[in-house]
């Protein structure tokens, strides 16, 4: 839906000398500087799918709301472009650019911006006033727009009469009266309170799954990006320098930046299952021979075997006894000696739900997918890790 | 050194404007002199008591401040009492001419400034001419041009007037949060709007400010405009002053503070911050808001209450 290629900003160079000096050598950073200018971003390339929840993360000064702001064109970009569903932005005329800024893109700020001198219901009508619609109309639907943000009957206040919370409301209504595909929200919550902050995630959330909106967040706050996350891009000094989903960079986070990052972040409530199983030693088949899989069992350190139906998912487990003792009888396939005496989560379920579910089997806790395929297997030691690495961290970090 | 003559290039460049534009010129003496007639007409028709009482209550509506009220109704009920009604009211018309024209051309040219750092260096050391350049320098040439008269002083008035306006106007609009400019154009607004909607109304008190030191300024250009022929109080100062008549010359000098008390107070007024609620207001923001409030649909919640 939104394409960013090769997204490049330089401050306080005139366009063609920034290019001239990013074209210069190999160290642009350093080549920009010296030339007296600011190399805000650097090269970065994203696609953000409609309907997904981007996050962009970084430090303060790390570029991302220049990134951002390139998205819609607020700020011109060096070199490099924007595709709107295929569309460059970079081609449009000032009327088309009007256009995509009014009807397609909402944009809610780190301080919230909103027009002071405005009620709180002119306010969120500003967009559509932009766009000519007549004022009872526009009223109205900016007053549809604050009940949606829970502020339903106090648009005749002025804005300085709100509170923090309020505020990024009223900025949040603003973005949604136009109706856009596309929010893109630089630092909303950063401004707020923990407990306002935590509220205001859950109602973009809910906005999130009612409407589907495609959303490009920023903040520099880790949980905050692995709670609202579909996908992360961390930026440092105007760089990507990892993009994944949360659990992918908290497992294998690209570099030491990163890690120090992540460290700060309650891992057992973002390592899901999926991030911290391995591949079972030994499963079965369950048309497979007993004495088979018995020796397969033998030779290795495990103390049951999963056994899995046609389909993938986890008919049952098979122990040594059992399999020796269908051994002894000459049993042809597993369907016998199978137990139920396992536990299976979903691949998504987060550390904290299902840590005190290992241990309490021969075999370690089976993962499935959604369509209950077993996927991989928890054994205690492994959460033990998890969780010691990230207190690990945190001493660390003291 | 050898000399360089300066004072005679500018003289023979103004006899060649006399010269080659005298009607431009005779044309924009017409103009000034009819409009600054019309305003001195509109003043004056009413009957002096009338007058005042709108003063007071002008004084009352903008500066909430009852001292404020008494003092301008008898203070000018005083100045009719001087008999220097009408030479006050030429005054106050010659002063609000000049401030409307160095608005009309202060604050136009404070937007470019505020928009282009080009601008906005390549204005500041002609407005810093304009206002050291001692004063009767211009006026003299300003006679050579528009001769002997109310003009000529309006026009020096305005020259010596316009450095706030334009200087208050770029402050303002600098002085406006960049992000909620910004929010603005997020929006997509057509061109011009958020000029209109968002930065002037926000940089309206620096702006107001502004205005204020105009009038201020141009009050205190009446007794040089008195010099080259203007009347009113001016005038007044002058031929007390020539004529060591002080009695005459204090009584000018009186009305000119009361009118100087009260302009000042009214228009500081408008452009001040209030205090009310935890934002601060200006008078002007209050009077602007009560008319959104009224527009605003009524809410259940306070027609209930
Ligand atoms: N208009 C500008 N002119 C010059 N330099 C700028 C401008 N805007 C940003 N920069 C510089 O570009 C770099 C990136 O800034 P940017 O605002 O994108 O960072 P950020 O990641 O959003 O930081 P923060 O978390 O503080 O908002 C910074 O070094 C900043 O000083
Ligand atoms: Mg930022």
């Amino acid at each position: 839906m939104i394409e960013a290629r090769h997204l490049t900003k330089v401050f306080d160079l005139s366009p063609a000398r920034a290019r001239r000096t990013l074209d210069a050598g190999p160290d642009r950073a350093r080549a920009v500087r010296e030339a007296g200018g600011v190399l805000a971003v650097d090269d970065v390339s994203f696609s953000v799918e409609r309907g997904e929840l981007f996050v962009i993360m970084g430090l303060s000064g790390s570029g991302k709301s220049t990134v951002i702001r390139m998205i819609n064109r607020l700020v011109v970009p060096t070199t490099g472009s924007v595709l709107y569903d295929g569309t460059d932005v970079g081609g449009m005329t000032p009327r088309q650019l009007r256009g995509l800024r009014n009807e397609r893109v909402g944009m809610v700020f780190q301080h919230f911006a909103l027009f002071p001198h405005r009620t709180v219901r002119e306010n969120a009508a500003y967009g559509l006033k932009a766009r000519g619609v007549p004022r009872r109309e526009r009223l109205r639907r900016a007053d549809r727009a604050l009940e949606q943000v829970g502020l339903g009957q106090r648009g005749g206040a002025y804005p300085d009469e709100f509170s923090g919370g309020m505020q990024q409301r009223v900025g949040l209504a603003r973005a949604l009266t136009t109706d856009p595909d596309v929010l893109i929200m630089d630092e909303p919550f950063s401004a707020l309170d923990p407990l306002t902050r935590r509220s205001m995630q859950e109602q973009l959330l809910e906005l999130q799954r009612d409407f589907r909106k495609t959303i490009i967040f920023v903040t520099h706050d880790l949980n905050e990006a692995m709670r609202l996350g579909d996908r992360i891009m961390v930026m440092r000094d105007g760089r990507t320098i990892q993009l994944g989903t949360g659990p992918e960079i908290i497992a294998r986070p690209a570099d030491g930046y990163v890690h120090d990052f992540v460290s700060d972040v309650d891992r057992t409530r973002v390592l899901t299952a999926a991030a911290v199983m391995r591949p079972p030693w030994v499963t079965a088949a369950l048309g497979e021979d007993p004495a088979a899989v018995l020796a397969r069992l033998e030779r290795s350190r495990a103390r049951g075997a999963y056994v899995t139906a046609p389909d993938g998912g986890i008919a049952g487990v098979a122990t040594p006894e059992a399999l020796s003792a269908a051994a002894a009888e000459r049993r042809a396939d597993l369907e016998h000696c199978l137990g139920g005496d396992y536990t299976a989560v979903p691949d998504d379920t987060p550390l904290v739900e299902f840590c005190h579910l290992t241990g309490g089997h021969a075999v370690p806790l089976a993962v499935v997918d959604r369509d209950k395929r077993l996927v991989g297997v928890v054994p205690r030691a492994r959460v033990l890790d998890a969780i010691a690495s990230a207190a690990e961290d945190r001493s660390e970090h003291a | 050194m050898p000399r360089i003559p300066v004072g005679t290039a500018v003289e023979s460049s103004l006899q060649w404007l006399v010269d080659h534009a005298g009607g431009f010129f005779d044309g924009v003496s017409a103009v000034l002199l009819f409009a600054v007639n019309t305003v001195y007409t509109a003043l004056v028709s009413p009957l002096p008591f009338v007058l005042i009482a709108v003063f007071g209550l002008v004084a009352a509506v903008t500066t909430r401040s009852a001292v404020l009220t008494v003092f301008t109704v008898l203070a000018f009920l005083l100045v009719d009492g001087m008999r220097l009604w009408t030479q006050t009211l030429e005054t106050l018309a010659v002063v609000i001419m000049a401030a409307v024209i160095s608005v009309l051309v202060g604050v136009p040219v404070g937007i470019l400034a505020a928009n282009s750092a080009r601008v906005s260096v390549c204005v500041r050391p002609v407005l810093d001419f304009m206002q050291t350049l001692p004063v009767f320098v211009y006026l003299v040439p300003s006679v050579f041009f528009f001769g002997i008269g109310v003009v000529p002083g309006i026009v020096a008035t305005t020259v010596f007037a316009i450095p706030p306006a334009v200087r208050l106007t770029e402050l303002g609009l600098r002085q406006v949060d960049a992000e909620i400019v910004e929010a603005a154009r997020a929006f997509g607004p057509r061109p011009g709007q958020v000029l209109r909607e968002v930065q002037l109304p926000l940089a309206l008190p620096s702006i107001m400010a502004g205005v204020n030191q105009v009038i201020m300024l141009a009050l205190s250009m009446v007794v040089v405009a008195g010099m080259v022929g203007a009347e009113g109080l001016g005038g007044v100062v002058v031929s007390g002053v020539t004529q060591f008549d002080i009695g005459l010359a204090f009584e000018g000098g009186i009305a000119v503070v009361v009118l100087a008390i009260f302009l000042d107070r009214v228009t500081g007024a408008l452009g001040r911050p209030r205090s009310s609620g935890r934002r601060t207001r200006t008078a002007l923001d209050t009077l602007l808001r009560r008319r959104a409030r009224e527009e605003a649909p009524r809410e259940p919640e306070h027609a209930a209450a």
